[in-house]
């Protein structure tokens, strides 16, 4: 008889199985087998301090390796802990194995301590998710769960152990191969489509290409690249997209949507062929939607058919995998010397839209100039994450991504608290690599807690936090649609505050925390800055110390996100700057 | 408009519940539906009838298509099907009205399933027109209860 092994070997020989070398996870009873086996593993485990923050981890490594992120918690809270997490992956398309541990299998469904039902919570966030019931199941599970979350359109999938189930001893077998009768993703695209869209392009005269998350995902970059090149077309990338296309190429219009580039936003008004490229038509982007790309014709490429027409009506749907169907359509595609309209681009891209001035209001210090210095002094290699708010659409306006996977966020869940565990995730999976987290004085406190991982593992990111004492976004939508009713936005408030006040001053009170005292509290060393001369001697310290780093800039309170389609507004109808008083 | 969409899943736990999920948050409507085994037993099959524009049935679809448990989504809307769905109708009938319901039931070849003192229990299998011109027809006698079953179908000929 061969040999036999508990659940929780098999979950550790399953996980070498698949090459994993990195996992997040935070024990808890139901998952002690699998934790007590852990010493045996061949692959590293990081202990966050949230199983938010491992999730978040875990999803800031898969996406800046390519990798699948693999993360672990105990059943019930511990669960549900990583429903953000798994939300955030699924909209983004990120993939990620996530393990839960559950009650054992006869005290499932009678409200058991710390008992959960994750699998139910975890449907609509997950791209599947497996609660196995047997452990000769186990393996196969395993095996299937690593194929579903990072084959076709990747996303998070889910799979519960209940505790019996990790002791119980079978043999092992692990499956060469998977067979889901349900599941066969399409990775070639039609040829008929393909040539139907070269002739497309060959015979437009305004095309534009919108770039998103599935160039990078699909690693097509270089393929973007060439067909951007042959055929004269200038490009557009989403929040998502930022670093599929260099941003230094003449090519280059930058981010397009709500806070995108006047000559992203106008190229596509104007365009007569829209080339979407791993992208799905997110609001965000397309504003009114009535009045996206009017005069376009769209060809939509992309791996996910449902995708496809669900927002806005295609002309010429290619389904399949990106890096192929490019690779096909640039044998095709005519090679051109100038397109159509390379000098109404050029006007728009002089117009230099990011009107964010580059000193705040009597000399204070915003947040241009610290972008665009850690741009200069990492000589654009560092790997920019972030949180979620004005920080975030700064930081994609003003670095100029030149690579995949170069930019880490969270797109289409805008997920606050995302960022600095993602950056730690970043930082593990790439040891020497320099990682900045830019990140707003909201969003950093909603996983703080992560100061202790950075600092117990010595993950050198440097934490740069844009701190104006405000929910800087909405308070901008506050100020510009809410008559300046600072509702809850400000972070200074006081219970002993008036009750509605919108002129923060020098005699409001103190922001708390003093986020470098909380950063020293946890070994790390941090400073604070407040002008625009200090900016780039401080970050060059921040460099220069061998581990993590947080540097409070306290910027320009009210300054805002523009251009700025207004939310329901057309893209050609954007606000370039603010209406003076 | 309706359409009637027929959807082959794996035979396992949960199933449903997915299915469900979906329309719920995608916000489809379902008109009825119905679940149940096939010549296979590792599959089911879930007949379903929605209300919706074409674009919308397309992208119900598409998203049934995702789900890894789901094997085959065929929209028989316009293929020449046959379809059926079933009801119990409980209605009065005393010693002067049950001989001209047991009238309208035989003429709708329907049957009487259960007699009692005040009331008898119909039923009736056929589309929904047949089925809903019974209930009317029954209607004036009082209805106690009725129960209906979502739709089957089944398109004729070669699969």
């Amino acid at each position: 008889m061969s040999k036999r092994f508990t659940g929780a070997e098999i979950f550790i020989k399953s996980l070498s199985r698949e090459g994993v070398e990195t996992i997040f996870g935070y024990p808890g009873g139901t998952v002690l087998p699998i934790y007590d086996k852990l010493y045996d593993a061949e692959f590293e485990h990081i202990l966050p301090h949230h199983e938010q923050g491992g999730i978040h981890a875990a999803d800031g490594y898969a996406r800046s390796t390519g990798r699948i992120g693999v993360v672990i918690a105990t059943s019930g809270p511990g669960a549900t802990n990583l429903v953000t997490g798994l939300a955030t992956a699924y909209m983004d398309s990120v993939p990620l194995v996530a393990f839960t541990g559950q009650v054992p299998s006869h005290m499932l469904g009678t409200d058991a301590f710390q008992e959960a039902d994750i699998t139910g919570i975890s449907m609509p966030i997950t791209k599947h998710n497996y609660l196995v019931q047997k452990t000769e199941n186990l393996a196969r599970i395993i095996k299937e769960a690593f194929h579903i979350a990072s084959s076709g359109r990747p996303g998070p999938v889910l799979v519960d152990i209940p505790k019996d189930i990790m002791l119980q001893e079978v043999e092992f077998v692990y499956p060469e191969q998977v067979d889901l009768r349900g599941y066969k993703p399409n990775y070639r695209g039609h040829p008929l489509q393909i040539k139907k869209a070269a002739e497309k392009i060959n015979q437009c005269r305004r095309p534009v290409l919108y770039a998103g998350g599935g160039v990078i995902i699909s690693e097509a970059s270089s393929e973007l690249r060439q067909l951007a090149e042959k055929a004269q077309i200038p490009v557009t990338t989403t929040l998502t997209g930022l670093g599929a296309f260099d941003e230094k190429n003449r090519l280059s219009l930058g981010m397009l949507g709500m806070h995108g580039s006047t000559e992203a936003n106008m190229a596509i008004s104007h365009a007569d062929l829209i080339i979407a490229v791993g992208c799905r038509f997110d609001d965000r982007v397309t504003g009114k939607l009535e009045e996206f790309a009017q005069e376009a014709d769209i060809i939509h490429i992309d791996i996910d058919p449902a995708e496809v027409g669900k927002r806005v009506a295609i002309d010429i749907p290619i389904v399949g995998d990106v890096k192929g169907i490019l690779t096909k359509l640039n044998e095709q595609v005519s090679e051109k010397s100038s397109n159509g309209w390379g000098s109404q681009i050029q006007e728009w891209q002089e117009m230099d839209c990011r009107r964010c001035s580059s000193t705040g209001k009597n000399g204070r210090l915003s947040s241009r100039p610290i972008i665009e210095e850690i741009d200069s002094l990492t000589d654009g290699e560092a790997f920019i994450v972030t949180e979620v708010g004005q920080h975030q659409m700064w930081a994609a306006q003003f670095f100029n991504y030149n690579r995949p996977r170069q930019f880490i966020t969270s797109g289409g869940l805008g997920t606050m608290g995302y960022g600095f565990p993602a950056s730690l995730g970043v930082q593990v999976g790439n040891r020497e690599a320099t990682v900045f987290l830019l990140a707003g004085d909201g969003s950093f406190q909603m996983n703080i807690q992560e100061l202790a991982t950075a600092a117990k593992n010595n993950l050198p990111v440097k934490i740069v936090i844009f701190n104006n004492h405000y929910l800087g976004m909405v308070r901008q939508w506050q100020e510009m649609f809410l008559d300046r009713r600072y509702s809850s936005t400000c972070l200074r408030r006081r219970s002993d505050c008036p009750p509605q006040c919108s002129e923060p001053d020098e005699g409001c009170p103190e922001m708390i925390p003093d986020f470098t005292k909380v950063a020293q509290a946890y070994g790390i060393k941090a400073e604070k800055i407040t002008k625009p001369e200090e900016v780039r001697a401080a970050l060059e310290r921040a460099l220069a110390e061998p581990g993590p780093y947080l540097l409070d800039c306290l910027i320009e309170v009210e300054e805002n996100v523009f251009p700025m389609v207004p939310p329901g507004g057309s893209l050609y109808e954007m606000i370039l700057e603010e209406e003076s008083e | 408009m309706k359409h009637t969409v027929a959807v082959q899943v794996a035979n396992e736990s949960g199933v449903l519940a997915r299915i469900a999920s979906l329309f719920s948050r995608r916000g489809f409507n379902i008109e009825s539906l119905s679940v149940g085994q096939t010549e296979d037993e590792d599959v089911s099959r879930i007949t379903l009838v929605v209300c919706g524009s074409q674009k919308d049935l397309e992208q119900l679809e598409k998203q049934l298509n995702k789900l890894i448990v789901v094997y085959k989504v065929s929209n028989i809307t316009n293929d020449p099907a046959v379809s059926r769905s079933m009801a119990f109708i409980k209605v009065r009938a005393d010693y002067s009205t049950r001989s001209e319901i047991i009238q309208i039931v035989d003429v709708f070849r329907g049957e009487i399933v259960d007699v009692a003192n005040d009331s008898v229990m119909v039923e009736v299998t056929g589309d929904e027109g047949k089925i809903n011109a019974m209930e009317e027809l029954l209607e004036p006698y009082g209805i106690i209860e009725l129960v209906r079953t979502g739709k089957i179908a089944m398109t004729r000929g070669k699969k």
